[in-house]
């Protein structure tokens, strides 16, 4: 007998959304689930974006830190290094420097950087703050106007700082991440107060908040799987957007990441261990409905952009 | 599929007898329906009836085990698509494939590796749990003899003996066939041989189809042969074709009732790049493998892929707990600061996470609030200052340190005053809210 394929098809689809103005990039506009190209249009790959910071990376991680040695000292060589050296279609730019624990750097200081790193590169870039929920909203607001009409991501706005943030979008013509904690409802919640002030929805991403492989992965995983099955199956517009794994910073936090062969016998050779933690948690998290991803290491992005190329 | 109570009900005797113990037979049906009563209640039931029934009520993806004894490996029986819905039932099982053309000592090697892969995680034994043996030789002798060296020195793991070969196949069968292996290579050349192997011994069959709609007349046919026990394998190997096709196979098992992919599938990874290889494996972890089949297992790989397999197949529900205790983060000195959270594992693993950065050695006390975070438990009353104040001094933690003080969650500042009642001579301070505060707070007491 022959096999009945049994397809599914979705009133709902999900948002289409592009950054960037002379090498742009283009994600989402899905109308299944990930990857799910042979029941409906899967038009756009998962975008990689490379993420760099405003200041040396002294906190990551030996493994790494060693990757970036000698261009990592300034955001433009970094940043030029990453397009130049490492073909990145994208820069994520955290100015975790301006965090009060930190460096504390100022609004000015950020907003500098933000227009140097943009002079520098043609490639789309994303905009962080510190995920300091008061210090966020003085540093974006500059990094917005310094930023003007560049078609950049700026995040991440969050329930306690959307406001000023999401103006500094809208008068600055960016487009919005927005950040909520593990958590469909307060994701969806967010988002319908971002659009209630008037923001386009089709210019927004959602960042559910990412967790690394073996540390809340399960959570946010299955957050994101709900998140896109509302999107398909309700058609829930507030729920259409694009997500964002911000897979770099978590996976490079978890002790699997970090510890040698001598402190983690069980785990093996480390740097192949660290590249394995940070290039399946993403391949996890663009299986449960993610577009736009942020990771560190050349050799994990290279393994899921194969993965990708195999699945497309 | 399931049936109704009403289709169920067509079936029964219509006698109203009371046997059974319910009023009527429509009362009967309805429970047998929920699946709450079982037929054999009936008496008078035809054998008719016995044999749709029997049929409606299988699960709708069987139950295939492999190996015999404690290292046997259970698949199958899955309920449903999304791990949100309801917990996946059973854990895939990671294979790593030996071929007979490799030399006794490489083979000894890779045997070696899979005894030695058992880690503990989270309160759970994980380890690469099969060997997929293949017949790359063309040759039953080399086959049965490889068979033979495996079994002899890792005889409780279990085997999926992989040749198209049925004569290779029924000699390297009979030498393990005390041990349930996996024989496949099933094909539409090989079928009817293969099926008689694998009833003779009485093994379960891995099915090798060139796509699905193959696959479904290889698995009636294996059925009428009187195989019940299969394995599903597509022919699948592109990361796009193993997504379509395992997706299919559970939705049209659950949602289509389709017997005929009702069983467990097995997940063909082996690539050259061995990183590539690891994240094809975990789309199998994540959609729908059983068996995932791979050329190495390199210990960092098995720990990743481990890690996965235990977010994926863990109950939604229920969140991990970490177990109440002191831990000792670094190694901390007699008058390192203590601190308390919660044991729901995720607060766990991000407090732990942002203290070990910090790289200051402190005692982490973890209180049993039945898997809740620190708010939500001081909500639900399970992160009180009687419960901590009852841990810390059942915990003899006193006679270890050299001070007594205690620092507790910024979120529930409010318990400073209680706990301190509750614990005479304990001073308590107030620690950051968030986790990601804590780096910057122990440093600060440092200096």
């Amino acid at each position: 007998m022959a096999f009945t394929a049994p397809n599914e098809t979705f009133a709902g689809k999900v948002f289409q959304i592009d950054a960037g103005i002379d090498k742009k990039i283009v994600f989402g506009g899905e109308d299944v689930l990930p990857f799910h190209s042979f029941e409906g249009n899967v038009p756009n790959r998962p975008v990689v974006a490379y993420e760099i910071q405003d200041v040396p990376p002294d906190d990551w991680p030996e493994t790494i830190k060693k990757v970036y040695e000698g261009v990592s000292g300034d955001p433009v060589t970094w940043a030029k290094y990453c397009q130049d050296k490492l073909n990145a279609k994208a820069i994520a730019l955290r100015l975790i420097g301006t965090h009060p624990d930190r460096q504390n750097r100022s609004p000015e200081d950020a907003a500098k950087t933000v227009k140097e790193v943009l002079a520098a590169i043609s490639v789309p870039l994303i905009i962080l703050g510190s995920n300091h929920v008061e210090k966020d909203a003085a540093i974006l607001l500059a990094a917005a106007e310094a930023a003007k009409d560049k078609n950049c991501f700026l995040g991440k706005a969050q329930e306690e700082n959307y406001k000023t943030i999401a103006a500094a979008c809208m008068a600055n013509n960016l487009k919005l991440i927005a950040m909520s904690q593990l958590d469909i409802n307060l994701s969806k919640q967010l988002n319908i107060l971002i659009t209630q002030m008037g923001f386009d929805k089709e210019n927004l991403v959602t960042d559910p908040m990412c967790s690394g492989l073996g540390y809340g992965l399960d959570y946010t995983y299955s957050v994101m799987e709900r998140i896109r099955l509302a999107a398909l199956t309700q058609n829930d517009a507030t729920m259409q957007m694009p997500m964002l794994a911000d897979v770099g910073m978590n996976a490079w936090k978890a002790k699997e990441s970090i510890a040698t062969e001598a402190e983690l016998p069980i785990g093996g050779v480390l740097e192949q261990r660290a590249i394995a933690w940070e290039a399946v948690t993403a391949t996890a998290l663009m299986i449960a409905g993610s577009e736009i991803l942020i990771m560190r290491h050349p050799e994990a992005v290279k393994a899921v952009e194969k993965f990708i190329d195999e699945l497309m | 599929m399931a049936l109704s109570g009403v289709q169920i009900f067509k079936l029964l005797p219509k006698t109203n007898c009371k046997k059974c113990g319910h009023p009527t037979c429509l009362a009967f049906a309805m429970k047998l329906a929920q699946r709450q009563v079982s037929l054999d209640l009936c008496p008078d039931v035809s054998e008719e009836a016995k044999k749709v029934l029997g049929e409606a009520s299988a699960p709708p993806i069987r139950s295939v085990t492999i190996g015999a004894g404690d290292k046997a490996v259970k698949m199958g029986e899955e309920t449903v698509l999304f791990r949100h819905d309801k917990t996946f039932v059973n854990q895939c099982a990671f294979a790593v494939e030996v071929k007979d053309t490799m030399s006794a000592d490489e083979i000894n090697a890779v045997v070696d590796q899979v005894l030695g892969s058992e880690i503990e995680r989270v309160g759970q034994k994980l380890r690469i749990d099969a060997i997929f043996v293949s017949n790359a030789s063309g040759d039953a002798g080399k086959f049965e003899a490889a068979v033979k060296a495996i079994a002899a020195k890792a005889p409780e793991v279990p085997l999926i003996l992989s040749t198209t070969n049925p004569a290779a196949a029924e000699a390297s069968v009979k030498v393990v066939a005390a041990n349930k292996p996996l024989l496949y290579g099933a094909n539409k050349s090989n079928v009817d041989a293969m099926a008689s192997v694998a009833k003779t011994h009485k093994v379960s069959l891995g099915v090798a189809a060139e796509d699905l709609d193959g696959l479904t007349e290889l698995t009636d046919k294996i059925k009428e042969l009187g195989v019940e026990d299969m394995v599903l394998d597509s022919g699948a190997r592109t990361a796009k074709e193993i997504m379509r096709d395992n997706t299919y196979i559970r939705r049209g098992a659950l949602k289509k009732g389709n017997k005929s992919v009702g069983y467990p599938v097995i997940t063909f990874a082996q690539r050259d790049d061995v990183m590539l290889e690891t994240l094809i494996a975990s789309l199998g972890v994540m959609k729908y493998a059983s068996i995932i089949v791979m050329s190495s297992i390199d210990r960092w790989k098995s720990l990743a892929l481990f890690t996965l397999r235990q977010n994926i197949y863990t109950n939604p529900q229920v969140p991990l707990q970490v177990k109440q205790d002191i831990y000792k983060l670094g190694t901390p000195t007699s008058d390192a600061p203590l601190l308390i959270t919660s044991n729901f594992s995720l607060t766990y693993f991000i407090v732990s996470g942002e203290i070990e950065g910090s790289k200051v050695p402190v005692r982490l006390a973890v209180l049993d609030t039945e898997g809740l975070s620190v708010l939500t438990g001081w909500a639900a009353g399970k992160f009180t200052a009687a419960k901590i104040a009852q841990f810390i001094q059942e915990s003899g933690i006193e006679k270890e340190i050299s001070h007594k003080e205690l620092i507790i969650p910024g979120y529930v500042a409010i318990l400073s005053g209680s706990i301190e009642d509750k614990l005479p001579g304990w001073k308590i301070t107030v620690g950051p809210r968030e986790a990601n505060g804590l780096p910057a707070f122990l440093k600060a007491r440092t200096n």
